[in-house]
């Protein structure tokens, strides 16, 4: 009924009326979808109205002190503006705080440098691994910096750190593991059958818990790598083991006559896996691989069990500061949304190099 | 018998002896024979399951014999891993199923091998791919992938990549077989060229028209062995055994 309705209407109306009158249909067509649209239409505005109140029109911004928290029902913004410090870079020293952000900026900047498929040369192999080395520096000192240990790293940059180490470690150990489980030597084979699924079949928390509390009563004190080092072994392999199984996926839905075409020209076997068969494998299983690093990038805030201070422990200990009244919502918000910047500008990037490669080969 | 006469003469480019190979309780080939002298063209054909394309894989090493030997440009097959790089290097092969690199340009398919196994400047890796591109007339779509051209024209792609490497020794695994009936005269074609310039081939092939145009032997596999090997105009007028004398009718409709 509604429906030939709105079609007598269309057919009377104007042009524009008539798109205009289309493009509603989809919420108006029938009664039931009218009745829909106008409930979600108050929801959304009640709540968007809700949020506005508290995140803007109620809220305490300025002066970034205690007191202008005192006596508002909005969010008190002016803690979070406040403790930002604190919040993004942790225990650092403050007087030391450019360097942990000169690395946050370092690291966003290579990610983003090595965005461009057109980038992709052995030489950004090199360029990862001397951002690495300067990373490392800048956030551990010596050389003519201050020395700062690890036990003092926290925020942002350890996120950062832990993400970026954990992933660029974890993929290449990765890439071996799973050419590994379907290699023709049955010692490789069962050893990294055995890795993959032993890794796979622990959950995260109790592989950190294993390296930083277990590791010290076997290992000498001399042959301990530092805690920081042991979360981030632990993330690694636990990375590699999922991403591998990823990749494993990739891998097996290349057909067989690729790599006899490659072979047959000459091409060895790291040869043939490199140029022919892991380029195709990794461009399909790019949205699988994209949620397991996100899955990853989130992962690394288990390290707060283990006494590390990642973005959410530092937020945690900004909260216990008694001169301010406490608002976690806020914090958690600010933090959720550095999280979410780093998920979701991840997650465009996946699905610019998946559209990418579609069209290049049509 | 002058055909052995002349083998000798020119040497043999593969030498096939008592091969044998099983998969599983399968037994895919049971003492073969076979010697390619230089220069040779060979047609193998045979009904389905016979051992034809395993045959053809063992020369370069695609599947491994278990017992008997070959020798490929005086180099034997063995598991030494360098020996076998060489020879595939020198021994170009064409797939039923083309087999491109869906990832990379038809140029760029022509030029992998050459750059990362013959170690060629990336420049003259360029101008021998548009070379053997030209020969196979379809230079123009050398910035195409494969997935944008027709079966023949990727079949030909194919073609022209195994040229890039120069190889001594052509094989042709069913090259044909996957393409629709008006692509076929196209890629055919492209290999009765190369034929006539001389290369050794060996072509599993059921294009009899073709067999008989292009080959100097023609042999004929079943249940693993070759059952009878001829020059073709013998092979074809007056086949001696009974397996040959039955698939040929099928295969030619008499």
């Amino acid at each position: 009924m509604a429906d030939t309705a709105s079609n007598t209407i269309a057919r009377t109306a104007g042009p524009d009326m008539r798109s205009l009158l289309r493009r509603l249909a989809p919420f108006f067509g029938t009664p039931l979808n009218a009745a829909l649209t106008v409930v979600l239409l108050w929801l959304m505005a009640r709540f968007g109205w809700l949020l506005l109140d508290w995140a803007v029109l109620k809220a305490a911004i300025f002066p970034a002190e205690p007191e202008t928290c005192v006596g508002k029902t909005g969010a008190c913004w002016s803690f979070v503006i406040a403790k930002s410090g604190q919040i993004l870079f942790g225990i650092y020293p403050p007087t030391e705080r450019w360097r942990a952000g000169l690395v946050c900026v370092l690291i966003i900047t290579t990610l983003v440098a090595s965005a461009r498929p057109s980038a992709w040369r052995p030489s950004l192999g090199l360029v990862w691994v001397a951002m690495m080395v300067v990373v490392l520096w800048l956030m551990g000192g010596g050389f003519g910096l201050a020395a700062v240990p690890t036990s003092s790293w926290g925020g942002l940059p350890v996120t950062l750190i832990l993400t970026v180490f954990a992933i660029g470690l974890g993929f290449p150990a990765a890439i071996l593991l799973a050419l590994g489980r379907r290699s023709n030597l049955p010692v490789v084979r069962t050893l990294s059958v055995l890795f993959i699924e032993t890794i796979r079949g622990l959950p995260l928390l109790s592989l950190l818990l294993v390296a930083s509390i277990l590791l010290p009563l076997f290992l000498p004190e001399a042959l301990l790598p530092d805690k920081f080092v042991r979360a981030l072994i632990a993330l690694t392999i636990f990375a590699a083991a999922y991403l591998a199984e990823v990749l494993r996926g990739g891998l097996q839905s290349i057909p067989s006559g690729q790599s006899e075409a490659a072979e047959a020209l000459g091409l060895g076997y790291w040869k043939t896996q490199r140029l022919i068969i892991l380029p195709q494998a990794i461009r399909i299983v790019i949205p699988a691989l994209t949620n397991t690093i996100i899955v990853m990038i989130k992962n690394t805030s288990l390290v707060l069990v283990v006494g590390l201070f990642d973005l959410i422990s530092s937020g945690k200990a900004a909260l216990s500061d008694p001169a301010w009244p406490a608002p976690s919502t806020e914090t958690f918000l600010f933090i959720g949304l550095i999280y979410f910047a780093l998920a979701f500008s991840f997650a465009r990037f996946a699905d610019f190099l998946e559209r990418s490669g579609a069209e290049k080969r049509g | 018998m002058k055909n052995v006469e002349r083998q000798t003469d020119r040497g043999a480019a593969i030498k096939i002896e008592n091969l044998g190979k099983s998969f599983g309780d399968f037994q895919a080939l049971r003492n073969v024979t076979l010697t390619v002298a230089q220069g040779e063209r060979i047609v193998i054909c045979g009904p389905s399951g016979s051992g034809k394309s395993t045959l053809i894989r063992t020369i370069n090493r695609l599947e491994q014999h278990q017992t008997g030997r070959i020798v490929v440009e005086g180099t034997e097959l063995t598991n030494d891993l360098k020996g076998i790089e060489k020879i595939r290097s020198e021994v170009g092969m064409v797939f039923q199923h083309f087999n491109l690199f869906p990832h990379l340009t038809v140029l760029e398919n022509c030029t992998l091998a050459p750059i990362w196994v013959r170690k060629l400047p990336r420049e003259e890796a360029k101008e021998t791919a548009m070379h053997f591109l030209r020969k196979v007339r379809i230079p123009e779509q050398a910035g195409k992938y494969p997935g944008q051209l027709s079966g023949g024209q990727q079949q030909r792609v194919a073609i022209a990549r195994a040229l890039c490497m120069r190889p001594r020794i052509m094989l042709f695994d069913e090259p044909t077989s996957a393409l629709d009936p008006e692509m076929i005269k196209e890629v055919l074609d492209t290999i009765i060229g190369l034929a006539n310039e001389g290369m050794t081939m060996v072509c599993v092939t059921h294009e009899m028209g073709f067999a008989q145009a292009v080959a100097d032997r023609v042999v004929f596999m079943d249940g693993g062995q070759i059952v009878e090997e001829n020059v073709p105009a013998a092979f074809f007028s007056s086949p001696r055994n009974e397996r040959t004398k039955l698939f040929l009718s099928q295969i030619l409709g008499q």
